[in-house]
């Protein structure tokens, strides 16, 4: 139940636009909705994927943070370069935690950051040679490598370095695949194009290699298609995943592997979690493999359960008995948690402002908590984000699309939400302002969060944020002596 | 000590921009003047007429040897050729690689920070990569680099298009900056009424043409032993044509923002000389079939 009307919220709406020139507010207005649960297409009621507005304060990413930072980065076996100028890779080196097994610099590099660390002279004389040196030093130094990929920065599209023929020399040389992607930031409005670019890559360059080999199938093998093993979220999964009967023989991305990615399109069924990052390969081996594709969400029980029997479904009564076991055993354990912290956090109510399938996905687990989502929204979805997310939310809820800096704050000032999840650039405006702020990018450096196990840990990091006495003690002294000089007077 | 004056030599490609600007430097050397060539053109072919020399080393290839161009020093760069005419050419990519207009910027910032606009100088010719294709090529137009324009071209249709466009460039700069245009050079190319021609675009243009160099073979010649004009056959009247140029430009003061003219005027323009025939609006976008029809 939500606690503001439609009338109430578009009354908010419109008075948080109404400091904006006229020009920013006729924009932002189509970026902000009251959620209708009646429409079918949200483009009825909501705009998105648009560039944002300079001076907003977005807190978007470009096309490179999407490619190289989202989708390719936490392909563990491979070494994806940076062509570039240095900071681009320096900066977002090991950022997400998409934790792998292996040796990091022997076998595993995820957290390692190679680049062609670009000078004046090569933006001059363009960066060919030294790309072609660099991919010739990798595999001098890094042998067991299984693969590159070649991550464009800005200048790569300024000066049209022809990135492509380079790797198709250095594959040959090197007998691996070296992938040129052209994920130059500027491209698109945020980092939304940067998936689809990393995505088409996959498809051209990876997808395909071992098309026509043998290779030993079973009728329960699916691939985990968008899920990047935040704080082992992945091995989270997987544990169902196989505890239904299934055999996961891959997972996209977080602690992934080359091969498993060209072994992909041997799978009965792929399993899509972050459908905004990953859709667009789904939908290819959907066309040309023949191979269908699932969303599913396990965040919190209800979800979980929903998705395992959706996913048992496609299969034969084996894995629907399996499921049902399965669920019933864990049954106990969410009981237990829930009886646990429920009481504790009944009734309290969420924001979210998040990036992929989060600010939806997890809408779930906190109702399972007995807590309320009131206002959501996304850095880069596109409109079949919130066809999906209209359904999960309350009516007359707020939504929220590319928010900017001033109209969350003021969002959370009106609604007073018990807490925010967000991001890191979000933390401690609102942590300053009294509100506790989970981040629900990097799981606040906890997790995971999906799964049974999961969603163990999720209910004790909402409670541990929520159940703090520190902000009931924020007023600093010299504000304490003011209100009781107040109060006196009064 | 006069004041340095820093001119910028632009006009379409092939006109004969490295010819003009290093027979007019020659000149300019030998009355006296303390003057530096700047080549902006990856091509490097700015200073081969004063150094005799098939193609200087450039900023940028000396700062690709030396790892960066912090690692370079101004003699390094700076070559002197004829008349004590000071010369450096930025360099820059092989065509279809790189960014030659990055390569201009380096080179012209380095050139400033190791001072080589030193106080002794009287002039600066900036000698420019044909088209303006990027900010790197309009590098020697911004702010505190060159102040006067010359546009070279001919009674061709199309360098008086590139004239009018490099116009246009002129006055984004000139709005900003103190950059102005301060006249054609008319190279010629003996088409009919050439001279008139390029004085009635001048005066749309609102500067002036302010020399008409005739076409002389003794520029090949010269050009042949890698020589200007001037030094090649001093007293050829070819070289006195580039003297003139020279204290035309000496004595020039017709500094302007450029009034660039819109292309139906141009074509106007064109065909008053009759070098443009009327465009006949009933064949456009038909076939010879149709109209054969």
């Amino acid at each position: 139940m939500s606690t503001m009307t439609r009338e109430e919220t578009e009354a908010l709406i419109a008075e948080v636009l109404e400091v904006y020139p006229d020009k920013a507010k006729k924009d932002r207005t189509k970026h902000l909705a009251a959620n209708d649960v009646s429409v079918e297409q949200s483009k009825k009621c909501i705009t998105s994927n648009r560039k944002s507005l300079p001076g907003v304060m977005t807190i978007r990413g470009c096309a490179y943070a999407g490619s190289k930072g989202v989708v390719w980065g936490p392909i563990k076996d491979m070494i994806h370069i940076s062509h570039g100028p240095v900071g681009c890779g320096q900066y977002s080196r090991a950022g997400r935690r998409n934790y792998y097994v292996g040796t990091t610099g022997v076998d595993t590099f995820g957290t390692m950051n190679f680049t062609s660390d670009f000078q004046e002279k090569d933006i001059v004389f363009g960066g060919d040679k030294k790309l072609a040196k660099l991919i010739e030093e990798i595999e001098q130094l890094f042998p067991l490598h299984k693969g590159i990929s070649v991550q464009s920065e800005c200048p790569i599209g300024l000066i049209g370095d022809d990135i492509e023929s380079v790797s198709k020399k250095a594959a040959a040389a090197i007998d691996k695949p070296v992938v040129p992607v052209r994920c130059e930031g500027f491209r698109g409005v945020s980092q939304s194009l940067g998936h689809h670019i990393a995505n088409d890559a996959i498809r051209d360059w990876v997808l395909d290699k071992r098309d026509g080999q043998p290779y030993e199938s079973t009728p329960y093998d699916v691939a985990i298609i968008g899920d990047y093993n935040i704080g082992g979220d992945a091995w989270a999964t997987r544990i169902l995943l196989e505890e239904m009967g299934l055999r996961v023989v891959a997972q996209w991305s977080g602690d992934g592997t080359l091969a498993e990615m060209m072994n992909t399109p041997k799978v009965k069924l792929n399993l899509l979690h972050c459908y905004r990052s990953m859709n667009y390969i789904s939908r290819h081996m959907e066309e040309k493999y023949g191979i269908p594709y699932l969303e599913y969400n396990f965040f919190g029980p209800t979800k979980i359960i929903e998705s395992c029997r959706k996913i048992a479904a496609f299969f034969d009564d084996t894995v629907k008995e399996k499921t049902e076991a399965m669920i019933a055993r864990y049954q106990v354990m969410m009981d237990e948690i829930i009886a646990k912290y429920k009481p504790r956090l009944q009734g309290k109510k969420v924001m979210l402002y998040v990036g992929g399938l989060r600010p939806r996905h997890v809408i779930g687990a906190y109702e399972d908590l007995g807590m309320e989502v009131i206002g959501t929204g996304y850095e880069f979805a596109h409109n079949d984000d919130y066809d999906r997310t209209i359904k999960e939310m309350g009516d007359a809820t707020l939504l929220y699309d590319d928010v900017t800096g001033f109209e969350l704050e003021e969002f959370v000032k009106r609604l007073k939400p018990d807490m925010v999840g967000s991001g890191i650039k979000e933390k401690y405006i609102f942590q300053k302002m009294g509100i506790p702020l989970r981040q629900m990018h990097s799981w606040d450096y906890s997790g995971p969060y999906h799964g049974y196990d999961g969603f163990a840990i999720f209910a004790r990091d909402m409670d541990i944020a929520l159940s703090n006495p520190t902000f009931k003690n924020l007023t600093p002294p010299w504000k304490k002596v003011a209100e009781e000089e107040v109060k006196k007077a009064a | 000590m006069a004041k340095l004056r820093q001119c910028a030599i632009y006009g379409k490609g092939g006109i004969g921009k490295s010819t003009t600007t290093q027979n007019l430097v020659a000149a300019l050397a030998e009355s006296g003047k303390k003057v530096m060539i700047v080549g902006c053109d990856p091509k490097a072919d700015s200073t081969r007429l004063i150094l005799h020399s098939k193609a200087q080393t450039t900023v940028m290839h000396l700062a690709a040897e030396a790892g960066s161009v912090e690692d370079l020093e101004l003699e390094d760069v700076l070559s002197v050729g004829f008349g004590g005419v000071k010369c450096v050419e930025s360099g820059g990519p092989e065509p279809g690689v790189g960014c030659a207009g990055r390569g201009v910027i380096t080179a012209i910032n380095f050139l400033e920070e190791e001072g080589a606009y030193d106080e002794d100088l009287d002039f600066v010719f900036y000698d420019v990569l044909g088209d303006v294709v990027c900010g790197g090529f309009a590098m020697p137009i911004r702010e505190n680099k060159a102040q006067e324009i010359y546009i070279v071209c001919s009674g061709e249709m199309m360098a008086m298009y590139a004239a009018n466009n490099i116009s246009k460039g002129i006055v984004k700069y000139a709005n900003s900056g103190g950059v102005r245009l301060a006249g054609l050079i008319c190279n010629s190319r003996n088409t009919d009424r050439e001279d008139e021609l390029i004085m009635a675009l001048a005066a749309r243009l609102g500067t002036t043409m302010i020399h008409f160099v005739p076409r002389d073979n003794a520029v090949q010649h010269a050009e042949i032993r890698r020589m200007t004009v001037i030094e090649y056959d001093p007293k050829h009247k070819q070289a006195d044509e580039y003297r003139q140029l020279a204290s035309k430009i000496v004595n020039n003061t017709n500094f302007v923002i450029p009034t660039p003219i819109e292309m139906e005027e141009l074509e106007e323009l064109l065909m008053e000389f009759g070098i443009m025939e009327a465009e006949d609006e009933s064949v456009v976008g038909k076939t010879a079939a149709e109209l054969a029809a």
